[in-house]
């Protein structure tokens, strides 16, 4: 254990970036945890007085058109982004690895789900999200299982081919041979191998999720306008951007530095990755 | 060869028939009445009953789908519940933008990404490298509306280079240099996928730069530079091209908030309105025109593909 | 004897400090003459020839030793700055023929594109169509025409045979041309490399690990060990009477036709790695002559009346130690 915590801090020093990138999600996952702590104001606490203020004084990131405290939303917003990438995580992996593994057994089956996976895949992602919050309304739920049916897809056809190539693998056919029944060769042959490239995907979700639900919000078809998300933050701040630059600043970066950082962290995680399943994760 | 074009075009239009029945499908998925939804809740019965009948939604179900795809297929998409027009005319308003900043979009994509790959590949592991392809990362994570709001922010509203919204038609007044409304949103709408084109010639570049046939071409005395350009390159951009249908359909998810952004009167931002106003014959219409045009360029890609590389076999 | 066409003397290549995969091999071809090379897999044989040809992959390369052509020394210079410097007359064929070729160029143009480096004067189709002619391809103005995978694994490689041919070679190094092809089709390939050494007066390097390959075909052999030659000689008396006891034990693991036995003979243990080797003999841990002298300081090297070079104390032809 020690001596593989030792193996991973020399695996960091050699990535300076991907190291800034992990402690920069550790911060996320604090500021989400303690947001009531860190942050000096109600996120919607309204200072009609105080509109529009630049960075300084009590308000470190500035307010916005209703007085609100920039900061504070942007700690706030943690929350909702943290949510956001395990719920579609979540959502794409408890629905895409059944429908990979079990594709990759029956192949009859398979080439039917397969098919209706490319029937979806046939949709730009945007507007396949789109046409579900059609049906759903908007929320951040539905934003959640919206995004999670792009990455369903995706998530299906990674596990999918992974499956077909460990279903091949010498001792899984020998493991099979000799009467290993269907159920014992998922559980101990085809899921422990399949961790890895699941976390590279995992980590590509999560980052892509955000940039998704931002695009969401932003077209006003995400979160609720009163919800401090990240996405909302600009979305709002569109009209003020050439008074209040700093509007358009700091929640972006927080989106463009939180998916920086799980492509670092899912880059880092492919490197690592059993050679053989790295084209059929490649990007 | 042929009997590929024809299998393959098979396929396509197979997928396409099972995606118009989730098109198609999905107005009927929507909860409640989605004539009370569209007309609001101030609709009179005689409204309801007048659009019902116009939308067809009192026939069984397969009878509707299949007025809708027969129809679909000669052309006509329906009527627009807002605009009161056909959708079809809806959309071809929304073409001539959506078209001319797909081309610009594209122009840059292949101008920057392929070229600076390759320079990121010839120039493995030194610091250019590095650099481009941290910068190409960081661009892949970057939110496109966030880019296109600071392309207005410094160029439209601070330096005052290019409009900041809108587009006039090349046909109005203006002709072409109109194309200059086009230059932010295109260059925010570029960078993601740019920056996956760079990222994806790198790696095919080095990729091929491994194989067997590299080095005996070294070996045979060429210069480096040929040996890039005419046995690398060459390779390396077979895999660049057969990922352009990915691009493809990235682009119009993207443009679609692209052009809410920058208020440009294509068909993205037809879409997210209607959406708003619930027109869902729009709706249906433009998704089924984009999935079709994406089915296509993916059908052109894969036979072109097949026509660059001599290997594959195309019985 | 001819004055060597390359010779290569202490030749040094390293993966890195400390990290030798080949260690001072010195060897010389004349004009005519078939050298092999013969050595188990990893034992440095391909990144002597790749040193030679100055093909090193990148985080390898050459810490010593020189490189001769013609009395050129050519170390350390690509392929194409030794055609800048009027030097290039070398050329490689490589073990696999399949994925050797550039599978979206026609084989006419991939020959070319060779002769247009090599032989300005001459006009490269004409040319190119000769060159298949001299390989013994078929039909060679249809065959110009084809891609690399329209062609068996034979005729790719004698394809390849073309292109190196296109380089005009003083020196042809061939990197265990036929381990990949069939036995009746390795026998054509063999012949014909015979016989354009003869017709050229090129100088061939042939690497293998098949003994049975450097007997039909080899002038003269250079036996390598763990990064180092072990035995050089003459093909026939080298066959006839191994000194050293690898090369011995080498022959004792071909099948013996003869033989009732049916078990193989095997050398104990394996090859240490680069990093492993200390000092003395690199064989003594699996060698059955060993004694404490092999295990100290540099081994000389011994000659036998007919010139057969073996670095050991104790070569087969002394008598064994207690």
């Amino acid at each position: 254990m020690t001596a593989h915590l030792i193996s991973l801090t020399r695996q960091f020093a050699m990535r300076p970036l991907t190291t800034l990138g992990a402690a920069f999600l550790v911060l996320v996952v604090l500021s989400a945890v303690f947001a009531p702590l860190i942050a000096p104001f109600p996120p919607d606490a309204i200072d009609p007085v105080n509109r529009l203020l630049p960075p300084g004084g009590a308000h470190l990131m500035g307010t916005d058109h209703f007085g609100r405290d920039t900061f504070s939303r942007v700690v706030y917003g943690a929350r909702l982004a943290l949510l956001i990438g395990v719920g579609v995580v979540s959502f794409s992996l408890a629905s895409g690895v059944p429908i990979g593994v079990l594709s990759a057994l029956y192949p009859r089956l398979g080439r039917v789900l397969m098919r209706m996976v490319d029937v979806l895949m046939s949709f730009p992602s945007l507007l396949l999200a789109l046409g579900l919050i059609v049906i759903l309304g908007q929320g951040v739920f539905n934003a959640i299982l919206a995004i999670g049916l792009i990455y369903l897809t995706t998530t299906a056809r990674i596990v999918y081919g992974v499956a077909l190539r460990l279903r091949a693998e010498p001792y899984v056919e020998a493991a099979r041979s000799m009467g290993a029944g269907t159920w014992w060769v998922v559980t101990r042959h085809i899921l422990p191998n399949m961790i890895s490239p699941l976390m590279v995907q995992a980590s590509f979700v999560f980052a892509f999720a955000q940039l998704g639900a931002a695009a969401l919000d932003f077209l006003g078809l995400g979160a609720p306008p009163d919800v401090p998300s990240w996405g909302n933050m600009l979305a709002e701040s569109r009209i003020y951007i050439t008074r209040a630059s700093w509007l358009l600043l700091w929640p972006g970066m927080m989106i463009v530095l939180t998916a920086f950082s799980l492509n670092l962290v899912g880059d880092w995680l492919r490197d690592r990755m059993d050679p053989r399943f790295r084209d059929v994760v490649r990007k | 060869m042929f009997r590929y074009v024809i299998r393959r075009t098979g396929a396509a239009i197979l997928t396409l028939v099972a995606a118009s029945i989730v098109i198609f499908g999905f107005i009927h998925m929507i909860p409640g009445d989605p004539v009370y939804v569209m007309l609001g809740d101030g609709a009179t019965p005689e409204q309801v009953a007048a659009l019902r009948t116009r939308l067809g939604l009192d026939e069984p179900l397969v009878l509707q789908y299949l007025i809708w795809a027969g129809n679909a297929l000669q052309g006509d998409l329906g009527q627009s519940v807002f605009f009161e027009t056909p959708v079809t005319q809806v959309i071809a308003d929304g073409a001539e933008t959506s078209i001319l900043l797909a081309t610009m979009t594209m122009v840059w994509i292949v101008g920057f990404g392929i070229p600076v790959g390759v320079l990121a590949a010839i120039r493995q592991g030194r610091w250019i490298d590095q650099g481009l392809s941290g910068l190409a990362m960081l661009l892949a994570s970057v939110p496109t509306f966030w880019v296109g709001l600071y392309l207005i922010l410094i160029f439209a509203a601070g330096l005052g280079w290019f409009p900041s919204s809108g587009f006039p038609s090349i046909f109005d007044e203006g002709g072409l240099s109109n194309l200059r409304y086009l230059i932010l949103p295109s260059i925010a709408l570029a960078a993601p996928n740019a920056a996956l084109i760079l990222r994806l010639t790198r790696a095919s570049m080095l990729d091929v730069a491994r194989e067997d046939y590299v080095r005996t071409a070294r070996a045979k005395g060429i210069k480096p530079y040929r040996v890039v350009t005419r046995h690398i390159l060459r390779n390396a951009l077979l895999a660049v091209v057969s990922a352009f249908g990915f691009t493809f359909a990235a682009l119009i998810s993207e443009a679609v908030v692209t052009e809410t952004v920058f208020a440009l009167p294509g068909v993205g931002r037809t879409v997210v309105q209607s959406i708003l106003r619930r027109d869902y014959p729009v709706i249906q219409g433009v998704i089924l025109v984009i999935v079709c045009l994406y089915l296509v360029i993916n059908l052109l890609v894969d036979l072109s593909y097949r026509m660059l590389d001599p290997r594959v076999e195309l019985e | 004897m001819t004055a060597p066409v390359l010779s290569v003397s202490d030749l040094v290549v390293s993966a890195g400090p400390k990290f030798d995969i080949v260690r001072g091999v010195s060897f010389d071809i004349a004009p005519g003459e078939i050298l092999g090379l013969v050595g188990e897999s990893g034992c440095g044989k391909s990144m002597t020839s790749l040193a030679a040809m100055g093909l090193l992959p990148s985080g390898i390369r050459v810490s010593g030793g020189s490189i001769q052509l013609n009395g050129t020394d050519i170390i350390r210079l690509a392929p194409h700055q030794r055609v800048q410097r009027g030097c290039g007359r070398m050329a490689m064929v490589f073990q696999e023929p399949m994925t050797s070729l550039n599978p979206v160029l026609r084989i006419g143009e991939q020959i070319q594109e060779a002769v247009r480096v090599h032989d300005r004067a001459a006009s490269p189709p004409a040319r190119a169509r000769e060159l298949l002619d001299m390989v013994r391809i078929p039909d060679a103005t249809h065959q110009l025409r084809a891609y690399p995978h329209e062609l068996s694994g034979g005729m790719r490689q004698r394809v390849m045979i073309a292109i190196a041919l296109a380089c005009r070679p003083a020196v042809l190094i061939a990197d265990e041309p036929t381990t990949a092809l069939d036995v009746t089709v390795q026998r054509q390939v063999l012949g014909l490399i015979r016989e354009l050494c003869d017709s050229l007066d090129m100088g061939v390097l042939f690497i293998t690990h098949d003994l049975g390959v450097v007997a039909q075909l080899a002038d003269r052999v250079a036996v390598m060990y763990a990064g180092g030659l072990v035995e050089t000689g003459d093909v026939v008396p080298l066959f006839a009477a191994p000194r050293h006891p690898y090369t011995a034990g080498l022959m004792a693991c071909l099948p013996d036709p003869n033989s009732d036995d049916p078990m193989l003979a095997t050398i104990p243990g394996s090859a240490p790695r680069p990093n492993e080797i200390k000092q003395g003999c690199p064989f003594a841990p699996r060698c059955s002559r060993v004694d404490d002298i092999c295990r100290r300081g540099a081994v000389p090297i011994t000659f036998n009346d007919s010139g057969q070079a073996a670095r050991c104390h104790f070569p087969l032809t002394c008598e064994a130690p207690e």
